[in-house]
């Protein structure tokens, strides 16, 4: 009996250690940017719906700290993330800007009335040169730029709750009222 | 509403596997018939609503439904038909659910095939496969759903990752998979015995035929896998030792063990405990390595997008899966026990020896690959184990094994004086001596010792292989489909030896800048970079150079390497020039520009390249002939049988 | 008794195999390891100069440097904190470019890191594990500029 219990033990053992992996491996899934303390690239790109209402710039927010989140219809994550957008909106605490990324624009409308808009404006970057610009690599990509326009962080992947409070909300300065 | 067609039918799906795995062990259990008679139905049903969900995902692809994530997530409108239907396996979504599908139809082929086994064995049988299939089925329902609906709907598609959309890659993953579930078979196969708590040679007899078939598709899939990797990945290596290959390739290692054990089981009724513990490890290996690969634990070129919540998903079934299958291992094997001996020179004692290098081979392998995993969990920091662990240890197994192979054929069983055989053996080992040293230092000049030693022993292991099939087709004798198989398999061996140490040795590799009108000499060949055109394809465009190669200063072929940027993804491919020649690979791969109208190229002559992939084909062609042999097809329910006559030529 | 002879010389040859295979499987493994070092710990002296490791980091932008015509290439990588210059002579994958992270195999000679092998991935998000854990665990100060590491 003794020898035949030896597989199960080696394999719990083993068990175990998977466990241990899986459970730290959110640790790895983080990414940095080359931006990571340099001043955000500045952008004026046409606002999103009627061309009348003309471009918008990222120096209209000098002075205060604000959210650039990287978007398409087209992109999966988003789709996921978006609900959290819509509550993370509903905080008021930092404007959000929208950039559309290589997407098409009645798309997008489309999308922003059935599901609901976070943004406090929408961008359209249909050559993708901005989001280059800010080293983005994939949609969804989300950047807290501080009041000195300076990039401080940089989020990969669909947005969660989590990850706004930790990682956003921490960086608000307390003058900033929500 | 198809899709939502195909997720009805999945979920109904996991309702039968629930009923299957409930009727067949309970109903065997309590020896209940109308439990037991629900079990093929239940088989038969869950089949259809499996393949009902998959021919929704399948339909959804090919009719551009966009609406559907994962449709949107990995095809594109310029998309062609055969990757719309290849993009279904595209991600982890999809390949979950071809997993259960395929799962679905190993268990039906068990049901058909299962009707002259012993009812309750076959109900735990198909009871066991249950739990496995509602397993994955709950998986791929509670954290994996295939079938999300993205709205409004995207205009168009990601498109399918580039480097999926080529043939050899489109049909590896389901021969892999085909391979892998396989042998869940012979795990479900080997619980049942536990279950019933008897394991004799008939046991053995019929685990045989679905465990080799199972390893023949695994061996498919690995070569296929291997050869688009030489191809595709555009620098001309055919095997990284990467997590991701060594995970396919450690279930291939303990599946050979195990039909090499299950042959000792049913001739003479050892190895009983041994061959059980195998079963059970060769799908575990299988588990493990879709664990490996979809959870995160380990970053490599294959893996699919990590989640952790997948990951811990997984690890609980491995837990229940492979746990439960020990601890049932723990309490019954001991029941287990066979009384025959056998000397140290008998074909079952070279048996033992194959199985025990396979088995270490298997542990190397493991070691190799979980260690940096195994560290890392352990807070003792982050490390990486470099290919020379495998290269260094794997040939002297290999070798091992081939020598066991060259003079354990000519084993009788039991007793098996070697004496009558030692002819054949030194004069095949002669044969290898003469035509290795002709190889090498008349066709290729001196190499690597180690290769050297390979090319002797592939040859020897081949014509030790055919000394007695043709010495019994010259004497009019029959040749059993097992014997024609089992040669034919060996042979295979030798050949991908010979081939893997000729390629090593003597492949000439050269990265260099090249612009029109420069060559590069190598060895007799010479490759000279004629131009570089654009070129564009349904969902792509790039450059495609033109590179003729010369041998001996004349002309013989021309190779047409390209560098293609595919829109969608926005991801750049390198596909290369190769000329297979009956000897050798010409081989041509872009690499940059490097201005001042110079490309980088990688050059390479690879000899006998083509033959490791030919020898993957020849196994698996052994395997399946001595599958189909005439003796797993009758029909007769013998029970335990005294030793097989001294035939010893057959396995 | 001849037969006992012959087990204890079968025992005793089997703990001498298992003792000589475990002895070389340590050594090879012991050859094979490579430890990953980001750059600061290369300016700190921790890595190793007569030994293969890993180095990881972000490849700085406008860092990359190629001779014309020529495969040679130099870089810098570097974890914010610290910059490492790299040098290598074969082709380079396809998803190596500026800002993205990248690992490298290979040795250090006077400071400079001799690049064998240069790794990147068909996976569009592509950032080495050790690398993000290595940028989390050690955040860049918000002002220093990155200096130029002085391995030993």
């Amino acid at each position: 009996m003794n020898r035949f219990v030896l597989p199960v033990i080696i394999f719990l053992l083993l068990a175990g250690v998977l466990y241990v992996g899986v459970v730290h491996s959110p640790d790895k899934s983080t990414m940095v940017s080359a931006l990571l303390g340099k001043p955000a690239p500045a952008f004026e790109l046409r606002m999103l719906g009627d061309p009348a209402r003309g471009t918008f710039s990222s120096q209209r927010f000098a002075g205060r700290p604000w959210v650039l989140n990287v978007w398409g219809t087209w992109c999966a994550a988003c789709r996921d993330e978006h609900p959290v957008l819509l509550d993370i909106a509903k905080q008021n605490r930092l404007p959000i800007v929208g950039l559309d990324w290589r997407d098409d624009d009645e798309d997008a409308m489309r999308w922003l009335t059935q599901l609901g808009n976070p943004y406090t404006v929408v961008v359209v970057d249909s050559e993708g040169r901005t989001a280059i610009d800010f080293g983005v690599y994939g949609a969804p990509e989300t950047f807290f730029i501080d009041a000195e326009g300076v990039v401080q962080y940089r989020h990969v992947g669909a947005m969660t709750m989590e990850v706004w409070e930790r990682e956003f909300v921490g960086r608000i300065p307390h003058s900033v009222s929500p | 509403m198809i899709p939502e067609l195909g997720h009805f039918a999945l979920i109904l799906a996991l309702v039968l596997t629930a009923a299957q795995a409930v009727f067949g062990l309970a109903g065997a259990h309590r020896r209940d018939d109308r439990w037991q008679a629900a079990v093929r139905p239940a088989v038969a049903g869950q089949f259809v609503l499996t393949s009902t969900a998959i021919g929704a995902l399948v339909w959804s692809f090919v009719n551009f439904d966009f609406s559907v994530l994962y449709v949107a997530s990995n095809s594109n409108s310029a998309l062609p038909t055969f990757y719309r239907v290849a993009a279904l396996w595209g991600a982890h979504e999809g390949s979950l659910l071809l997993w259960a599908w395929i799962l679905s139809l190993w268990t039906l082929a068990v049901a058909v095939f299962s009707r002259n086994l012993p009812p309750t064995f076959a109900s735990r049988v198909m009871g066991v496969l249950g739990i496995v299939s509602f397993g994955f089925l709950l998986f791929a329902l509670v954290t994996s759903n295939p079938f999300e609906r993205i709205i409004p709907s995207p205009a168009d598609g990601r498109d399918l990752n580039p480097v999926l959309q080529d043939p050899a890659l489109a049909i590896h993953p389901p021969l892999l998979y085909t391979g892998y579930v396989g042998f869940a078979v012979a795990y479900a196969f080997a619980c049942a015995a536990m279950l019933e708590g008897k394991l004799d040679q008939t046991w053995a007899r019929w685990t045989r035929p679905w465990t080799t078939i199972a390893w023949c598709f695994l061996s498919v899939g690995i070569a296929l896998g291997s050869w688009w990797a030489y191809y595709e990945l555009g620098w001309g290596g055919y095997w990284f030792w990467d997590p991701v290959e060594n995970a396919s390739f450690m279930p291939w290692l303990a599946g050979t063990a195990l039909i090499h054990s299950l042959a000792v089981t049913e001739k003479r009724g050892l190895f009983k405990s041994w061959t059980l513990l195998l079963a059970i490890l060769a799908f575990s290996l299988s588990l493990l390595g879709t664990f490996l690969v979809r959870s995160g634990v380990l970053v490599s070129v294959h893996s699919f997008a990590a989640d952790p919540a997948r990951g811990k998903f997984i690890l609980w079934s491995l837990v229940v899966m492979i746990g439960g299958a020990l601890t049932l291992y723990s309490l019954r094997a001991h029941t287990l026990k066979s009384n025959a001996g056998f000397e140290g020179t008998s074909r079952d004692a070279f048996l033992l020896y194959n199985n025990i290098l396979l088995v270490i081979a298997t542990v190397v392998v493991f070691i190799g690959t979980l260690a940096p995993l195994v560290n890392d969990a352990l807070g003792m920091g982050s490390i990486s184990i470099g290919q020379g662990w495998f290269t260094s240890i794997f040939p002297w197994i290999a070798l091992g094994l081939v020598g066991l192979v060259a003079v354990g054929i000519h084993a009788a069983w039991k007793r098996g004086r070697l004496g009558e055989s030692s002819r054949r053996i030194w004069l095949s080992l002669a044969i290898g001596l003469v035509l290795g040293a002709i190889v090498v230092y008349g066709a290729y000049g001196p190499g690597k010792w180690l290769s050297l030693v390979g090319i002797i022993f592939g040859l020897w292991l081949i014509a030790s292989s055919l000394f007695d099939p043709i010495d019994r087709w010259r004497r009019k004798l029959t040749l059993s489909r097992a014997i024609v198989g089992m040669t034919i398999a060996h042979v295979g061996l030798g050949v991908c030896v010979i081939a893997i140490s000729t390629v090593e040795s003597y492949t000439v590799e050269r990265d260099v800048a090249l612009g029109p009108g420069e060559t590069l000499a190598l060895g007799r060949y010479a490759y000279r970079f004629e131009k570089i055109d654009p070129v564009e394809g349904p969902n792509y465009d790039g450059v495609r150079a033109q590179v003729t190669v010369l041998r001996d200063g004349q002309p013989v072929t021309v190779l047409y390497p390209e560098k293609r940027n595919y829109w969608v993804q926005r991801s750049t491919m390198t596909e290369a020039g190769i000329e297979s020649r009956w000897n050798m690979d010409l081989f041509a791969a872009l690499g940059e520009d490097l201005g001042a109208g110079r490309w980088s190229v990688r050059a390479q002559l690879r000899p006998l390249i083509d033959y490791v992939w030919l020898a993957a084909g020849l196994m698996a062609l052994g395997g399946g002939i001595a599958a189909s042999d005439r003796r797993y097809r009758l029909k007769n329910e013998a029970t335990e049988t005294a030793p097989a006559p001294n035939t010893a030529g057959a396995t | 008794m001849m037969q006992r002879h012959k087990r204890l010389l079968l025992v005793l040859g089997i703990v001498a195999g298992v003792g000589l295979a475990a002895w070389l499987g340590s050594k090879a493994f012991e050859s094979n390891v490579m430890f990953f070092f980001d750059p600061s710990q290369i300016a700190e002296g921790k890595a190793p100069v007569d030994k293969r490791f890993r180095l990881g980091g972000m490849v700085v932008k406008g860092s990359i440097e190629k001779t014309p015509g020529t495969l040679d290439v130099k870089f810098q990588v570097t974890d914010f904190r610290h910059t490492v210059p790299v040098t290598y002579d074969k082709i380079l994958p396809d998803l190596f470019r500026e800002g993205q992270g990248v690992v490298a195999h290979g040795r250090l000679r006077d400071g400079v890191f001799v690049a064998d092998e240069v790794l990147a991935k068909h996976d569009e998000k592509y950032m080495p594990p050790e690398v993000a854990k290595s940028l989390k665990d050690n955040p860049p100060p918000p002002d220093a500029p990155a200096q130029p590491a002085r391995g030993t």
